[in-house]
């Protein structure tokens, strides 16, 4: 894209925000995740340290309630604004913040695979190809032919389904328009409970801008996270604002 | 390498053997270097299969995602250190008695840089890209600086110790090589001037690489300008460890060969140095570690103790790196030349280890902590062709360092005991 098309529609700044009281736990937006995005089903030596997910649903239990409470926490990468820590750690501009979209990109295609970004990455939300990723005699078939399977050697993350912002790009262009608007990525449109909501931080009248009042994880290290989130329920709250250092007392199941 | 009386087995060894000096015979020399040739063919093993079959031959993973190689990388290019302030201190501040150790410190630094740049090359998942960073390189980051320093430190290393090799009696019959030889020599304190300078940088990128980390505040750090404070502290621990490392790396090779390799007074200075040095830097390790605790931490909203309620983690690992492994060996090295010498390399090592401890706490500890309040400690224990491929890399350095000290005169002071 040239610097005139850059300068002539206004920056969206795409970000979510996932309703934790609706969420259920139930994964559809971690299978929808990895069909969408040609993730390699897990090999037999993989575990949930060294498999890919670029999405994971975090089990979260309260014990300290008055009557046990649990929360479901789908996390993926938080697309952080300020700082980004992936994006200035990378030594060849692997990774980068998209201006026109807010979207932090990831290329495969150059990346070293030295790992320094998820050493940066404060929600671990990246994940490395530690051997060949391979499909099953016959699954090939489900590829989705709009993106690119991952070789080893390289780190892989959420990129709010890149392959349905361009073929929102695409569909703009067909009418002559430079803006994608407002797309559906694939966690969003499985999730049964409409737990999560996706739009630009920057329309005003959008669906985030309605959302009310929401929180961020780790609000503290200054990221400004794109990704946020709202519940009812005060220990939530509570839990996002302390950092991971003290020995948590909940559970926790990837 | 054991001294024996010489004898004359092969006119091919004897031929480039120096002059004046005496070597083992090639037969107890092949018996020396068996073992190590064995280890550097596992470690080699080890490094195909990762290159085969990729990195899940490691036990790192996707929160451990550095693991015993980066932290022995840190370790050893802290310890090669000692080739560029060395240097330094020979070819600018006049310190001449270095002239009996500087050809073992620059052989010891390339070793030391190219063992560690043969193991990253291998940790990384796609070695074939790493010219990407010279192609696209992102000026933000340290591990540009650390990759473009590195590279450049190795080819001058390697340029400052060619006149040494040039030397040798059959290379110095070819008219040409003697001329190459001493025009380069000419060129030997700008080299160490340029050493010196990348040196200063990636010794210190290196430890900007976490102080630079805001997503880990367990290793963020407070800035001056771009870079944070680890970067000054990695600079001066590798400047306090150098002598240190060079003062061990001497004496065991006397030990091996059973020669008096340079003057006692030799080890002093390079004690002195380095005991100064450590002074400096556990001092403002120590100031940087109470503004780290009270301040930066707090602000990202960790309480800094809490980093140290995870066992073996606890806050006795500090106190070990900056009391035991800091102040009592910068004390005990600046006593050098009023306590016994032969007792020095006990200091000596008490500062290497600290350097390393410093290398691990920030490598492993970091990686360890969870940043995310539900998250898990996590551990970690290498593989074996983790510990092979490095164990191949120590023995390729032994290898090396042993051929080149039969070869070539790498002390210049060497007398027969």
């Amino acid at each position: 894209m040239s610097a005139t098309q850059k300068t002539s529609r206004t920056p969206r700044r795409y970000g979510m925000v996932i309703d934790l009281d609706r969420c259920t736990g139930c994964g559809a937006c971690v299978i929808a995740c990895a069909a969408e995005n040609n993730v390699a089903p897990g090999a037999a030596r993989e575990n949930d340290r060294n498999s890919i997910s670029l999405l994971r649903v975090f089990t979260l239990n309260n014990p300290t309630a008055a009557g046990r409470r649990t929360a479901f926490l789908p996390m993926m990468c938080m697309q952080c604004e300020h700082e980004t820590p992936c994006v200035t750690v990378c030594p060849q501009q692997a990774v980068e913040l998209d201006v026109l979209s807010g979207i932090v990109e990831q290329m495969p295609q150059r990346c070293l695979g030295c790992r320094y970004c998820m050493t940066a990455c404060p929600y671990h939300a990246r994940s490395f190809n530690w051997g060949d990723p391979s499909w099953p005699a016959g699954m090939e078939a489900t590829l989705n032919p709009a993106v690119a399977p991952r070789m080893r050697g390289v780190v892989e993350k959420c990129d709010f389904c890149q392959s349905r912002l361009h073929a929102a790009q695409d569909a703009a262009a067909v009418n002559g328009s430079l803006d994608p608007g407002i797309y559906t990525p694939a966690c969003v449109e499985a999730c049964p409970t409409q737990a999560i909501t996706f739009g630009d931080w920057n329309d005003p009248e959008g669906a985030l801008a309605k959302s009310g009042e929401t929180f961020a994880w780790l609000e503290g290290l200054g990221t400004q996270p794109k990704v946020r989130y709202r519940s009812g329920q005060n220990w939530l709250h509570e839990m996002a604002e302390r950092g991971g250092a003290a020995p948590a007392k909940e559970e926790r199941h990837g | 390498m054991a001294d024996m009386a010489w004898v004359p087995t092969t006119m091919l060894d004897r031929k480039f053997v120096p002059r004046g000096v005496t070597r083992c015979t090639p037969a107890r020399f092949s018996l020396w270097l068996t073992p190590w040739c064995l280890l550097l063919g596992l470690g080699l093993w080890a490094a195909y299969l990762c290159l085969r079959d990729g990195l899940l031959h490691t036990n790192m993973d996707n929160r451990f995602a550095f693991g015993l190689w980066i932290f022995l990388d840190l370790a050893i290019i802290a310890f090669g250190g000692g080739a560029f302030f060395s240097g330094v201190l020979l070819y600018f501040f006049k310190l001449k008695e270095l002239n009996a150790v500087i050809r073992s410190a620059v052989l010891i630094g390339f070793l030391c840089y190219s063992g560690a740049v043969t193991v990253l090359a291998i940790d990384v998942g796609q070695p074939l890209r790493a010219w990407f960073t010279f192609w696209h390189p992102n000026a933000h980051s340290m591990l540009t600086e650390v990759t473009f320093c590195i590279t450049l430190y190795l080819c001058v290393l390697a340029v400052e110790y060619l006149p040494v090799l040039l030397r040798n009696r059959q290379f110095r019959k070819i008219p040409s090589f003697l001329v190459f030889e001493w025009e380069l020599h000419k060129l030997i304190p700008v080299l160490a001037g340029i050493g010196a300078f990348l040196s200063f940088f990636h010794q210190g990128s290196l430890g900007g690489l976490y102080g630079v980390l805001r997503g880990r505040p367990f290793a963020f750090r407070e800035s001056f300008g771009i870079w944070p404070t680890t970067f000054f502290l990695f600079v001066l621990s590798a400047m306090a460890v150098g002598p240190s490392f060079l003062l061990i790396m001497t004496r065991v090779a006397e030990w091996v060969t059973r020669k008096r390799l340079v003057l006692e007074s030799v080890y002093v200075r390079l004690a002195r140095v380095s005991g100064w040095m450590l002074t400096f830097y556990v001092l403002l390790k120590s100031i940087d570690t109470m503004v780290w605790l009270n301040s930066t931490s707090r602000r990202g909203g960790f309480l800094p103790w809490e980093y140290y309620s995870w066992e073996p983690f606890g806050v006795w690992i500090l106190f070990v790196e900056i009391g035991l492994f800091g102040f009592v060996p910068a004390l005990w090295l600046m006593r050098a030349g009023k306590v016994n010498t032969s007792w020095l390399i006990a200091p000596a090592l008490l500062a290497c280890a600290g350097v390393a401890l410093n290398r691990y706490v920030l490598t492993v500890q970091t990686l360890s902590l969870a940043t995310l309040p539900f998250d898990e400690f996590l551990s970690y224990t290498p593989s074996w062709q983790e510990v092979a491929v490095f164990g191949g890399v120590v023995a390729y350095g032994v290898i090396v360092y042993s051929v080149l000290y039969r070869y070539t005169r790498l002390f210049p002071q060497e007398q027969e005991r």
